[in-house]
């Protein structure tokens, strides 16, 4: 049965009649579009990594070292927009999503190939935008992610350039959650009904919800900054009648549920990889279906939480924050199935559960101090300081980067049909979880210290905080490095992976690794997602 | 929305797919539109005299004529679906065309109405508009906002109309496969219903 041609030259990404360049950037492959997205994503994560990196740097010390003032808001303001809008929104659902949805439900590609090319054009042309935005006009930007007025509709950096980048990318993500929910809609093979679909389909599915229904806020919220620095139309500036807060609601009002499009398809990615290294099907798979629909659901009433110190009334501060909590329930449902996954399992700590169970812990972490944040009485003394900054990083870095890792691990050897050395990827999963709990977690006690964020020097008192912070960054770094050259190196020269390594029992699992041009030549019959009975690691 | 109703595969097409795409686009619009409607809303409750003020001085004639305009334009591009399915496709291009023309006088009658604002000196950013009592210069700052977003809808809706008036000439839209020509006459349509719904907040409250 031994093959003498090499299985590498029947992948996706192996050259197939015309080759070069305009067969990648043009592509409708699903799986090729994928890898595009990837590799963009990768590359934009390192970026804003330095800048992060540099920021810490500076702070480690008190006084002005480093970096101007000036230079230190528009660090700041550059991480924040490249990691939110390039790198975590699309992070998972872009990339993994597009390359494993289809393959999940049985189908040969989305339901609008080129559409979903035409949305990867889209997420290029923002992400140059915002790289222009950084190096032309005054400066770049310094408004942070947020853009809040009045200050955005007066600084004179690159601030509108940067809200245009901010709009075409919310159109390609926009694209992306419309091409999926059709797809899961049209395109689930036959036999392959709503029950039986992985829970990483759900998780992608609410994603998509999301996307449709908040990212158009954000658009006209962009736009209208845009308007107000071009045209001065006054609608947020107090002095001609317009109310800045109405602002912070617009704005909120798509980038609350948008830490959902980020957090969600990683739980998917979780609830696919507990059940397949514990051996055992998912407990509770409606509960966890239905939590992915709930958290979309709530997740769209509770923007205001982030406005308790803005002056709004005390009855739209009490009833946000009663909707804070119950959002935490569906969230809460989420971690106990997975434990209870585990449960008498029979575990096998290879390299994705690693990172999955360091998702639990972080996400743990940061969803609880996410209740501070949520009552409040407590907002009104954390409002605005380290503790958010170490909430919301435990919660994106700790739970939705950790779920790329994981989704990077588990999927890797079928993408590219090459398996990693498990050693170094344990390794590199330790130095990571360290560094960020070293990193992050000074910023909880320096927040409950009263520590304001974004500021550009701090009091001498909390200067052993920030040094002990800044070495936990080099432990991240190091962490970072040492599993993406592993990554690398594996998928590069590592060993040849098996058709179903860890033993999955998705459709994906079913192909030849790495991923043929073709997937399915007939339409596949639909399986228990989640059945291992007959299912074993194969080699 | 040219990519979204050409992306059906030549191997798989899928009209319900399409339909199902273009439908969730549309939500899409109405959520776009929806932020500045909020913004409208709650200024409006803030200021109610000031856009009674503002109201009035708007032409009701000409905002009108544009809402006929752009309710027979709706019409006809209804009717060359239909006209398309029983096959008749000189007939269809005729209403296409005629579309078309609306969408140009909506927009001539636009630049009309917005030339005679700017000969007031109601100009986005100048000292003039920066004058007015506080609720005024924000209804013409929504009116401008939100009746020049729309007129960029009418300007991409009958770019769309013209596309696939090209796309039937060649014969790749037809009397089987007319989903392209379907979801753009939707899209024709919400530009359509937007504007009802701004023409009697601006032109007819006060």
């Amino acid at each position: 049965m031994d093959h003498t041609d090499d299985p590498q030259a029947k992948a996706f990404y192996a050259p197939q009649g015309k080759g070069g360049l305009a067969a990648w950037i043009f592509s409708t492959d699903h799986k090729r579009i994928g890898l595009l997205y990837l590799g963009l994503i990768l590359t934009m994560f390192a970026t804003a990594t330095v800048l992060g990196l540099i920021i810490k740097l500076k702070l480690m010390t008190p006084g002005s070292t480093l970096l101007t003032a000036q230079q230190y808001n528009a660090m700041f303001t550059l991480h924040g927009v490249i990691m939110i809008f390039l790198v975590v929104i699309p992070s998972v659902p872009a990339s993994f999503g597009n390359i494993f949805l289809p393959l999940h439900i049985g189908a040969n590609d989305v339901s609008f190939p080129r559409l979903n090319n035409f949305s990867w054009w889209l997420y290029v042309i923002g992400a140059v935008l915002a790289v222009v935005s950084i190096f032309t006009g005054n400066g770049a930007p310094d408004t942070g992610w947020t853009f809040y007025v009045p200050f955005s509709e007066r600084t004179t950096t690159n601030v509108s350039v940067a809200v245009i980048a901010v709009f075409i990318l919310g159109f390609s993500s926009i694209l992306t959650g419309l091409n999926f929910i059709t797809t899961v809609h049209r395109l689930r093979a036959p036999g392959m009904t709503w029950r039986k679909l992985p829970l990483f389909v759900w998780s992608l599915y609410a994603t998509g919800w999301i996307q449709v229904l908040a990212t158009p806020i954000l658009g006209i919220t962009a736009l209208l900054i845009f308007a107000e620095r071009v045209l001065l139309l006054g609608l947020f500036d107090p002095g001609k009648g317009g109310d800045p807060l109405l602002y912070q609601h617009l704005f909120w009002i798509y980038s609350h549920p948008a830490v959902y499009i980020m957090i969600l398809p990683a739980m998917g990615v979780i609830s696919e990889i507990i059940p397949v290294f514990s051996r055992k099907p998912i407990f509770g798979y409606n509960m966890i279906a239905f939590s992915s629909l709930a958290i979309a659901f709530a997740g769209s009433l509770v923007w205001a939480h982030h406005m308790f110190t803005s002056g709004m009334s005390d009855t739209a501060v009490l009833v946000f924050s009663f909707l804070t909590f119950v959002v935490a329930i569906p969230s809460a449902i989420k971690v106990f199935n997975w434990l209870s996954t585990m449960y008498q399992g029979s575990i096998s700590l290879d390299p994705p559960l690693l990172f999955s169970l360091g998702f639990i812990f972080m996400f743990s972490i940061g969803g609880l101090t996410g209740l501070v944040l949520g009552s409040a009485g407590t907002d009104i003394h954390v409002h605005d300081t380290y503790f958010v900054v170490a909430h919301f990083h435990y919660v994106i870095f700790g739970g939705t980067g950790l779920g790329m890792f994981a989704a990077m691990h588990y999927w890797a050897p079928k993408v590219f049909g090459r398996m990693y050395d498990h050693g170094r990827a344990a390794w590199s999963f330790w130095l990571i979880l360290i560094g960020m709990n070293v990193l992050y977690f000074p910023m909880f006690i320096m927040g409950m210290q009263g520590l304001p964020r974004r500021y550009y020097d701090y009091l001498p008192q909390y200067a052993p905080m920030q040094m002990v912070s800044t070495w936990g960054s080099w432990f991240l770094a190091a962490g970072l490095i040492l599993m993406f050259y592993n990554l690398y190196q594996g998928c590069r020269f590592g060993p040849q992976a098996t058709k179903n390594p860890w033993g999955g029992a998705t459709l994906e699992w079913t192909l030849p690794s790495p991923l043929p041009h073709e997937a399915f030549h007939h339409d596949p019959e639909a399986p228990e997602p989640y059945d291992y009975k007959g299912v074993n690691p194969d080699g | 929305m040219a990519e979204l109703s050409a992306s059906a595969p030549v191997a798989h097409k899928d009209y319900h797919a399409s339909k199902m795409g273009m439908w969730l686009f549309l939500f899409t619009e109405i959520l776009l539109f929806g932020g500045l409607f909020l913004l409208y809303a709650t200024y409006r409750a803030k200021f109610p005299q000031a856009f009674h003020e503002g109201g009035k001085t708007l032409d009701v004639f000409l905002g009108g004529l544009n809402t006929v305009v752009l309710i027979t334009s709706s019409l006809t591009v209804a009717l060359s679906i239909t006209a398309l399915r029983r096959g008749a496709v000189v007939f269809c291009q005729t209403l296409l065309a005629f579309t078309v023309a609306c969408a140009g006088a909506f927009m001539v009658n636009k630049v009309i109405e917005w030339s005679a604002k700017f000969h007031h000196g109601l100009i986005p950013g100048s000292e003039h508009m920066g004058q007015l009592p506080q609720g005024q210069s924000i209804f013409y700052g929504l009116y401008f906002a939100m009746t020049g977003l729309h007129g960029i809808h009418v300007v991409i809706g009958a770019s769309v109309l013209l596309w696939v008036m090209l796309l039937i000439k060649q014969g790749k839209v037809t009397g089987q496969d007319y989903v392209v020509l379907e979801n753009a006459g939707l899209y024709w349509h919400i530009v359509d219903l937007v504007w009802i719904y701004l023409f009697p907040l601006f032109y007819l409250i006060s």
